[in-house]
């Protein structure tokens, strides 16, 4: 059967342009965030069930983990 | 969005949920391919090859019109499918697996297959399996496992919990290319500033002007999401002016030193 490149599989390298050491003192690696952070720029890949739709599953994300925001990425409707 | 007042065909599986700051990033995932598994019902019975061939016949570029009740205007439109499996067939209930562009109707397509056919079809259950870089078999989680899990986090303190069941958002971007820029550069791109050269430090191949580019700090940190105005080629022969421009900002003001001054 004939397949067309899917955008998950491109392989890509890294090219490098200059070198430059980062400070320590500001930011963090996204997994040792401390955990208040981790949460407010964290995501979850969530199995939605039958039945309510995408906003209102995500609607109850938000009150689970008490949230003041939270957003699903593709409407899964039928 | 409309609620269903008719009989719901079963619909379920990914669907990543950004929580707070990582609401930003939903841009980069309602682009991003999508892979879902359905079960369509035929209107009549249909030989097994017959159907292998016309499921062929949807490969590739295809046209759609969106359904009647669609968030979209409805006008005729192309989406890429990237591939269309057979699985198995029951009777006249029909299992296969799609590869497609953001936007594609995956109801509109069991539709058009059934026209194809000339039997006439309808989509019966459908499986998200996979957006962009989340897919069914890594890291999903029910509502269940949710709730469970932020309770005993509640109660035991123990992190570990949290981070068991919830990405850093820039798992998002896995599979978007990207440019690593000088802790100098971070805090101007947080105001909005465009990415210029000098502030690149390194960058994926095979980046071509007006591709979607996330912004990286070397932590590994998202900054931006912006539009490559440049190939990868270019960007490492360059010393000086624009290299993308800052389409959406992801990182707080504030989070690196400003080293800028003046106006952007």
């Amino acid at each position: 059967m004939q397949r067309i490149n899917t955008p998950w599989e491109i392989k890509r390298s890294l090219a490098v342009k200059a070198e430059e050491e980062t400070n320590p003192r500001f930011g963090h690696k996204p997994e040792e965030r401390p955990v208040q952070d981790y949460i407010k720029f964290g995501i979850i890949n969530l199995d939605k069930p039958a039945g309510p739709s995408s906003h209102e599953v995500t609607a109850w994300v938000k009150r689970i983990l008490s949230l003041k925001r939270a957003g699903h990425g593709g409407t899964l409707e039928a | 969005m409309r609620r269903e007042s008719r009989g719901n065909p079963k619909v379920t599986g990914v669907l990543p949920t950004a929580l707070e700051e990582a609401t930003k990033i939903i841009q980069a995932l309602l682009l991003a391919g999508k892979e879902y598994i359905c079960v369509m019902k035929l209107h009549s019975q249909v030989p097994e090859d017959r159907i292998k061939a016309v499921l062929g016949e949807f490969h590739g570029t295809i046209y759609q019109r969106p359904p009647v009740r669609a968030s979209v205007k409805r006008r005729l439109r192309t989406r890429k499918i990237y591939y269309v499996n057979f699985l198995e067939m029951d009777g006249r209930n029909v299992l296969f697996k799609v590869g497609c562009e953001a936007g594609t109707y995956i109801r509109k397509l069991c539709y058009d297959i059934g026209e194809v056919l000339g039997c006439g079809a309808h989509m019966q259950e459908l499986r998200r399996t996979r957006v962009g870089p989340f897919i069914e078999g890594e890291g999903l989680v029910t509502l269940h496992d949710v709730s469970y899990m932020f309770a005993q986090w509640r109660e035991t303190n123990d992190e570990n919990l949290l981070r068991s069941f919830i990405y850093p958002m820039e798992k998002s971007l896995e599979i978007v290319p990207k440019i690593y820029i000088r802790d100098s550069a971070v805090d101007a791109l947080c105001h909005g500033a465009h990415l210029a050269a000098p502030g690149v430090l390194s960058l994926n191949t095979k980046i071509k002007p007006n591709d979607t580019v996330a912004i990286f700090t070397q932590k590994g940190e998202a900054v931006a999401l912006s539009k490559a105005l440049v190939s990868t080629e270019k960007i490492l022969k360059m010393d000086h002016g624009l290299v993308a421009k800052t389409q959406r900002v992801l990182m707080p003001r504030g989070a690196y030193p400003k080293m800028w001054r003046g106006g952007l």
